[in-house]
């Protein structure tokens, strides 16, 4: 067997049958999903359906009550080093500069401040950052701010990206920008990406799979393949196939709460 | 808006010395018109003429107390540091410390003082410790306060990164914490200098305190008030103080407010 055929037997991050509940409340039941090396996957649900909750079991903020999750086939280590995560909010701190903000993850690794920076570095102009490095966060537009949060998260080199409605706090044009943005980052890099909304278009836009979660506690009530060409373009919002998608996706939503 | 936060500055500084200057008016008035001795109310002129005749004196006692006052400060910055990463351990340790804390500060000073003289002898050392006792509770307080306004995203992002709770409080909870430790490091040393001069003044060999009780005993009035200035002065100098070291140390924090403030 190939290592390619290989990789597409045993996905990069695969979650079976995982359990949560904080006492009497139950918020997760029976999660399983995965994500292939190089699948843009996204988890839709409605609000408080649990998906972070979900997300903290990931990054090890929360010990699941039941539930495997594996990476590249092994259990997730207690260090949970395969992940990289960016909140909801940027998270960004108002006391680093720009440049201090994308390193902190590496310096929280161990490594050297001035190595991090020079790893950094040649990622900033990718990231439309160049110019700002030495800005404090409280000086960029929410845009940009995003930006940095996503570089702060994959400069970290893990093996798979969680993204906690990244755009969720941004006005809806600059969302959509930011949605076109991230496809044409994600064409470049190829991540293995795990992205939590409860915009459909976005789910739509942004995915290769979508896993539609239920009201709580959390279970996947459906997945669907998104078999739309690669780039996207914001046209294709107008793609028979891709609203019809979406109308699929809002009656599962809608249809459950 | 330039010309606004101008006119703010130019009231900034002329709005307190057009007060002090009206109560510095009536109390001349009054003192002058009411025909009261200078023993009972020394005009403001006469304070000032007194003082400035004095102003050899006036330093020699000043040095002491200063020199009591940033002693006594920088001990209580340690102990109150040290005492807020003791109360940020768990919330079982705050809850059985806190209150004790409470305690202390509920303390009449009148008994304290005259015990830690009793205590500690007439040198620095009963100084120094008072201050730090009167001055230790707001700096705990505040950097307890601000430790705890610390982002939990931010913690949660730091988590994933894989830090642990040494690092979560050196690049998380710490700096969290600075803006609200100078609130509390401009209250703690308003109090710091009259702390300095209760001490002196239930029992020093030299200083503010004890050249205020000798000049009250000695019906020098104008000389009393004379070093209630000085003594206020040195305040008005320590907190102008914490605003330098605040923007060396934290200069983001200006920039912050005012990109808050701005639409």
């Amino acid at each position: 067997m190939s290592a390619e055929e290989n990789s597409i037997v045993t996905p990069r991050v695969a979650v079976n049958d995982l359990n949560q509940s904080f006492g009497e409340l139950e918020v997760l039941r029976g999660l399983s999903l995965h994500a292939n090396k190089g699948e843009f996957v996204t988890i839709l649900g409605p609000s408080g359906s649990g998906k972070s909750t979900f997300f903290s079991v990931l990054t090890g903020a929360t010990t699941p009550t039941s539930g495997d999750i594996l990476v590249d086939g092994s259990p997730l280590s207690a260090s949970g080093d395969h992940l990289a995560f960016m909140p909801q909010k940027d998270a960004l701190f108002p006391w680093r500069r720009v440049l201090d903000n994308l390193t902190l993850g590496l310096e929280v690794q161990g490594v050297k401040r001035a190595q991090a920076r020079e790893r950094v570095r040649p990622l900033v102009p990718v990231f439309g950052l160049e110019g700002f490095e030495d800005a404090y966060p409280f000086e960029l537009s929410g845009g940009m701010r995003q930006r940095a949060a996503l570089l702060r998260t994959v400069v970290q080199e893990r093996d798979v990206l969680l993204l906690d409605e990244p755009f969720g706090a941004l006005d809806a044009l600059t969302r959509t920008q930011m949605q076109a943005w991230l496809e044409k980052m994600w064409e470049e890099f190829r991540w293995t990406v795990l992205l939590i909304t409860h915009d459909v278009r976005e789910a739509v836009f942004l995915s290769d799979r979508i896993y539609v979660f239920s009201q709580r506690p959390a279970t996947v009530v459906a997945e669907i393949d998104v078999p739309l060409p690669r780039p996207r373009t914001i046209d294709m919002v107008a793609d028979p196939v891709f609203s019809g998608i979406e109308a699929t996706l809002l009656k599962i939503l809608l249809e459950g709460s | 808006m330039t010309r606004t936060t101008a006119t703010d500055k130019v009231a900034g500084i002329l709005g307190p010395v057009v007060v002090i200057a009206m109560i510095l008016i009536v109390w001349q008035w009054y003192a002058t018109q009411s025909g009261l001795g200078a023993d009972v109310l020394p005009s403001p002129s006469r304070v000032w003429e007194q003082g400035w005749a004095a102003r050899a004196d006036l330093w020699a006692n000043a040095i002491p107390t200063l020199r009591a006052t940033l002693i006594g400060f920088a001990l209580s910055l340690l102990v109150g540091f040290l005492l807020s990463v003791l109360l940020d351990t768990s919330n079982i340790v705050r809850r059985s410390v806190m209150p004790v804390l409470v305690v202390t500060q509920t303390l009449p000073l009148i008994v304290i003082a005259p015990l830690m003289i009793l205590w500690f002898g007439f040198e620095l050392l009963p100084k120094v410790l008072l201050v730090a006792f009167v001055t230790f509770f707001p700096i705990t307080v505040s950097l307890v306060e601000g430790y705890a306004s610390a982002d939990r995203d931010a913690e949660t992002l730091l988590r994933s990164m894989g830090a642990g709770s040494a690092r979560i409080f050196r690049s998380l909870r710490f700096p969290s914490a600075m803006p609200y430790f100078f609130a509390g490091l401009r209250i703690a040393i308003t109090y710091a200098v009259v702390a300095a001069i209760f001490a002196e003044y239930a029992g020093a060999s030299e200083g503010l305190g004890i050249y205020m009780q000798l000049a009250k005993n000695s019906f020098r009035t104008d000389l009393v008030l004379a070093a209630v200035a000085v003594s206020a002065l040195l305040t008005l100098i320590l907190f102008g103080f914490t605003y330098v070291v605040e923007r060396l140390t934290i200069p983001w924090l200006r920039l912050y407010r005012r990109a808050q403030v701005s639409p």
